[in-house]
C-alpha cells in the first residue's frame, strides 16, 4: 500500500517519529481494535485511535446519548441526544478521518456474543462502566489470548492496566472476584470529573498504539493509578497470580459466566 | 575521491517542512541498508534539518551541496532499518 498525498499530510507528525515512520503508520492503518463501551472512556479512546488512523474500530454499546453524558463523553453532542451512542461515535470518528471504518454494535456485551465479537480484532479496549462487564471482557480476552487495555474511572481517580494473556497478569490476578455490590459506590455517590475520562482514555489509546507499533514499555504486570486531586501518577506492581482462577496453568474458570448483580453504572 | 553510487533520487522541490522530511523518510524506508539516496530540494531550512534528522534516525549523511541559486542536494546512506 502506498500513502496518498493526503495521508502523508494527515500522518506527517507520526511518520517523522523514529518509532513510527511510514512502516509504523501502515501498521496502524491495518490494525483492528475493539472498544467496549462508547461512553466516558470509549469516546476519547475511539477519538484518538480514529485520529491516529486505526483502520477498523469495532465499538459496542446499547445505550443512547443522554444530556447527562455530555459532560464527559466527547464523541457525542447536543444534537445527538436520543441517538444510539455507537451511531453518534461512528459519525464523529469517520468524519474526523475517512481512513477509519467504525463498526458499531447496538447490543449489550454478554457471554453469548463476546467471543464472536472480538475474535477478529487485534486488541481489545475495555471502557465499560461496570464490574460484570470488566470481568467478562477479561475472561474472554484471556481465553482468546487477546491483548486487553483496561481502564476505569471514579470521582477524581483513574486506573489503567494492559493485559497480555500468557505474558503478564490479568484482571483477576489483581482482583480475583468482583467486589460485592454493597462495596461499590451507589449511583448518587458515583460522580466523576469529566476531564479524568480524557486522561485515562488517552492513556489507553497510547497503550493500544504502542502495542500496534511494538514500541516502548507497556503496563504489563502494572496498574497505573492517577489521582487528579493530588496530581499524582502511581505505578503498582501486579504479579501474575500462579493460582489465578482464569489465567493460571490450571484455571477454575474455563467458560464464560454472566455476572448479574445490582451494580450501578456510571 | 571515489564517486558515490546513487541508488535512488527524489525531487522534493516546492515542499516545505515537515513534508520535506516526510517524503525523504518514506523514500529511505523503502530502500535496503547500504543503499544511497539523493534528495533534490529548494527549501533552505530543510537543507539543514533533513541532514540532522537523518543522522538522528541513524543514517549517514554523505554530502550536502548547494548546486545553484535555489537548489540543494543531500546524499544519505541508509545505515539501519
Ligand atoms: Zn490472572
Amino acid at each position: 500500500m502506498e500513502f496518498t498525498e493526503d495521508q502523508l499530510q494527515r500522518y506527517s507528525r507520526h511518520i517523522i517519529l523514529p518509532e513510527v515512520g511510514g512502516k509504523g503508520q501502515k501498521k496502524i492503518l491495518n490494525a483492528k481494535v475493539f472498544v467496549v463501551g462508547a461512553g466516558g472512556l470509549g469516546c476519547p479512546v475511539g477519538y484518538y485511535l480514529a485520529a491516529a488512523g486505526v483502520g477498523t474500530i469495532g465499538m459496542i454499546d446499547n445505550d443512547t446519548v443522554e444530556l447527562s453524558n455530555l459532560q464527559r463523553q466527547i464523541a457525542h453532542n447536543t444534537k445527538k441526544i436520543g441517538v444510539h451512542k455507537v451511531d453518534s461515535a461512528k459519525d464523529t470518528f469517520e468524519s474526523l478521518n475517512p481512513d477509519v471504518k467504525v463498526i458499531g454494535i447496538k447490543e449489550r456485551i454478554s457471554k453469548d456474543n463476546i467471543i464472536d465479537l472480538i475474535k477478529d480484532y487485534d486488541i481489545v479496549v475495555d471502557g465499560s462502566d461496570n464490574f460484570p462487564t470488566r470481568y467478562l471482557v477479561n475472561d474472554a480476552c484471556v481465553m482468546l489470548k487477546k491483548p486487553l487495555v483496561s481502564g476505569a474511572i471514579l470521582r477524581f481517580e483513574g486506573q489503567v492496566t494492559t493485559i497480555l494473556p500468557g505474558e503478564g497478569h490479568c484482571y483477576r490476578c489483581l482482583f480475583e472476584e468482583m467486589p460485592p455490590p454493597g462495596l461499590v459506590p451507589s449511583c448518587q455517590e458515583a460522580g466523576v470529573l469529566g476531564a479524568i475520562t480524557g486522561v485515562v482514555g488517552a492513556l489507553q489509546a497510547t497503550e493500544v498504539l504502542k502495542l500496534i507499533l511494538g514500541k516502548g514499555d507497556i503496563l504489563k504486570n502494572t496498574l497505573l493509578i492517577y489521582d487528579a486531586l493530588k496530581v499524582n501518577f502511581r505505578r503498582v506492581k501486579v504479579p501474575k497470580n500462579p493460582d489465578c482462577p482464569v489465567c493460571s496453568e490450571n484455571p477454575t474458570i474455563t467458560e464464560l459466566q454472566d455476572y448479574d448483580a445490582g451494580y450501578c453504572r456510571i | 575521491m571515489e564517486e558515490v553510487k546513487i541508488d535512488k533520487k527524489i525531487n522534493i522541490k516546492g515542499l516545505i517542512c515537515p513534508y520535506t522530511f516526510v517524503k525523504s523518510k518514506i523514500a529511505i524506508e523503502d530502500m535496503e541498508v547500504g543503499e544511497v539516496l539523493e534528495i533534490l530540494l529548494d527549501y533552505e531550512e530543510a537543507s539543514r534539518s533533513i541532514p540532522k534528522s537523518m543522522e538522528d534516525h541513524g543514517h549517514k549523511v554523505l554530502k550536502v551541496e548547494k548546486i545553484n541559486d535555489t537548489d540543494w542536494t543531500i546524499v544519505v546512506r541508509k545505515e539501519k532499518e
